[in-house]
């Protein structure tokens, strides 16, 4: 079963393990109106009663769990309902009707950035997220949530993947949206690594940790990071640096998106994830490498100049 | 690499032994242009300037982990500059010494740019074990920012040591080097440290010299390594035993830098005797 699978990145995890040779049960409220041929769709919202219903009535061995939000799609009040509410019903539901395995794909932001914090993070560290960028706070609690279920539901297999942000030719995600414009607004004199890994490498994640079925909280990412001017540059685009006070003033309008204060240190500092324990772990090797993932954004989604 | 780097920097550049992406960035973020830019900008200084005079470069290991301790010298960051440029263009083939950088100064725009791009991260245990676990060479003042206070007068000595690095090096099990740097008190001969001016700039204090400003005097600069020491262990041992092994090194650094205190008295008295003859 696959949570939030009509987003972009749970298609391409859903083509995956189809491939491999899994039957697909899908849950999402919006809709996936070409899925294939074995992908069971069911568009109800994970948090409502027919949602337990298709846990009674197609006993999942394992649940893959995507459907969660950021910042940037929704409002407070809903991120809460959908972040916690969702993955406290997923795993609720899990244990009742007897799921294996619950993989809860969460973000590497949830390590925070700021001037005095580890270039690259390791499980063990605190969310200093809930800190520097409150409005991260209910993914953050949604992840060490899902974490509770290692010594609350034993009898169940449970793996808190960290993912970092993901870049490629689907566009989608909270990287992709911030660099989508012709000109990317910076902080000046602040230029940060950005990590990102490809859709399909989320996918071989994910297939990595159901053959290995490893328990245990990791952080998943894909090749090296990059500068975020490289990044900008190497995407067709052009950096645009402020200074802070400017940037801040300048904020929601020109054009900028409306950040909230606390996503200025994640353009300022950098959030760099330490995955080598999953590749031990899981047997994970990344497939697409950082120069690729920025081609195929720049193919899909091209500047065009006058 | 820009028009301004030096073939040497350039030839030098391309030996390091870090492995950088096909954009010259290594996954530290270390940038291949800003080291070319910023080892431009040192080279004259090292070698006209401070006409810096490494001796024991050879007891540096050639590649793998390492750490490189020794005493501050000079208000302002000289002396790290000097190490790090040592390590570059006097060993072969050449390493990139990374420091540990005072926490302000990754708040402070470009400063925080510079220093990450050419490998300076702040001063973080974290940041230390990787960079050792991934067989680089650290550059470590166990002095701490006290040291860097250190007045003219007290230019050849040793204020108290953090004990931080020798459990760092039993943890990583990676070998110290010790080095002495001479010249630094007398090239920045401070007579006033102003928490005042300091905090203007957001830094701890502003060196004041008899001249004012901080501005280095064209003062031959020393650096000398000595044999690596290796301490058996695993970093966890009591604060006596570690004290005990601080000491150490501690020691180890005053004798290179008492030796180098007679050894430039003796090239100041001959200098002196030459001119007192009409030689030179």
């Amino acid at each position: 079963m696959i949570t939030g699978i009509s987003g972009s990145t749970g298609r391409v995890v859903a083509m995956r393990l189809l491939e491999a040779g899994h039957e697909i049960i899908g849950i999402d409220k919006r809709s996936w109106a070409d899925a294939p041929d074995g992908v069971e769709m069911h568009r109800v919202d994970i948090r409502s009663r027919p949602a337990e219903d298709v846990f009674r009535k197609t006993q999942p061995e394992v649940v893959v769990h995507m459907a969660t939000v950021t910042h940037l799609l929704a409002r407070s009040e809903d991120r809460y309902r959908i972040n916690l509410g969702g993955t406290r019903a997923v795993f609720e539901h899990s244990k009742q009707y007897g799921v294996k395995h619950v993989i809860f794909v969460g973000r590497h932001t949830y390590y925070g950035a700021g001037p005095d914090t580890p270039l690259y993070h390791s499980e063990d560290e605190p969310p200093m997220a809930v800190t520097t960028f409150p409005e991260l706070s209910d993914l953050v609690a949604a992840d060490l949530y899902a974490g509770t279920a290692l010594w609350r539901m034993p009898e169940m297999t449970t793996t808190v993947l960290r993912m970092c942000y993901t870049l490629g030719h689907s566009g989608q995600g909270t990287l992709a949206s911030f660099v989508r414009g012709p000109r990317v607004p910076m902080i000046l004199g602040f230029d940060p690594l950005y990590q990102f890994m490809h859709d399909s490498d989320v996918a071989l994640a994910i297939e990595c940790t159901l053959k290995s079925r490893v328990r245990g909280v990791y952080n998943v990412a894909g090749p090296q990071p990059v500068p975020l001017t490289l990044l900008i540059k190497t995407t067709g685009r052009t950096p645009t640096p402020l200074p802070e006070f400017i940037f801040r003033a300048a904020l929601g309008r020109f054009g900028l998106p409306k950040l909230p204060p606390g996503a200025l240190a994640h353009i300022k500092y950098p959030v760099v994830i330490d995955d080598r324990s999953f590749r031990a772990a899981a047997g994970y090797v990344h497939r697409v490498d950082e120069i690729e993932c920025m081609r195929q954004y720049r193919q899909a989604f091209p500047i065009l100049r006058d | 690499m820009g028009p301004f780097t030096s073939r040497e920097v350039r030839d030098r550049i391309a030996r390091l032994e870090i492995p950088f992406n096909a954009f010259g960035f290594d996954p530290y973020g270390v940038s291949k242009s800003y080291l070319a830019q910023t080892f431009s900008i040192a080279e004259p200084f090292f070698k006209h300037y401070f006409s810096v005079k490494v001796r024991g470069a050879e007891n540096v290991p050639a590649r793998g982990r390492g750490m490189l301790v020794g005493n501050h010298s000079g208000g302002v960051a000289i002396d790290g500059a000097m190490v790090i440029a040592s390590m570059f263009f006097a060993k072969d083939p050449p390493r990139l010494a990374q420091g540990m950088v005072e926490k302000f100064m990754n708040k402070v725009p470009f400063m925080s740019l510079l220093s990450n791009k050419t490998g300076q991260f702040t001063g973080l245990p974290e940041h230390a074990i990787r960079l050792l676990e991934d067989e680089r060479l650290l550059m470590v003042f166990p002095e701490g920012s006290k040291g860097t206070a250190k007045l003219y007068k007290d230019r050849y000595s040793l204020v108290r040591f953090g004990t931080g690095f020798v459990r760092l090096a039993m943890r990583t099990k990676s070998p110290i080097i010790p080095f002495a740097f001479l010249g630094g008190g007398a090239a920045i001969p401070t007579i006033y440290n102003s928490v005042a001016l300091g905090k203007l700039f957001g830094a701890p204090y502003v060196p004041i010299t008899p001249y004012g400003v901080a501005l280095p005097l064209p003062v031959k600069l020393e650096v000398e390594y000595g044999q690596p020491i290796m301490f058996e262990g695993t970093g966890a041992e009591s604060d006596e035993i570690i004290g005990g092994y601080v000491e150490q090194v501690r020691t180890r650094i005053a004798e290179m830098m008492e030796s180098g205190r007679l050894r430039r008295e003796s090239d100041a008295n001959a200098t002196i005797r030459a001119f007192q003859r009409g030689d030179a």
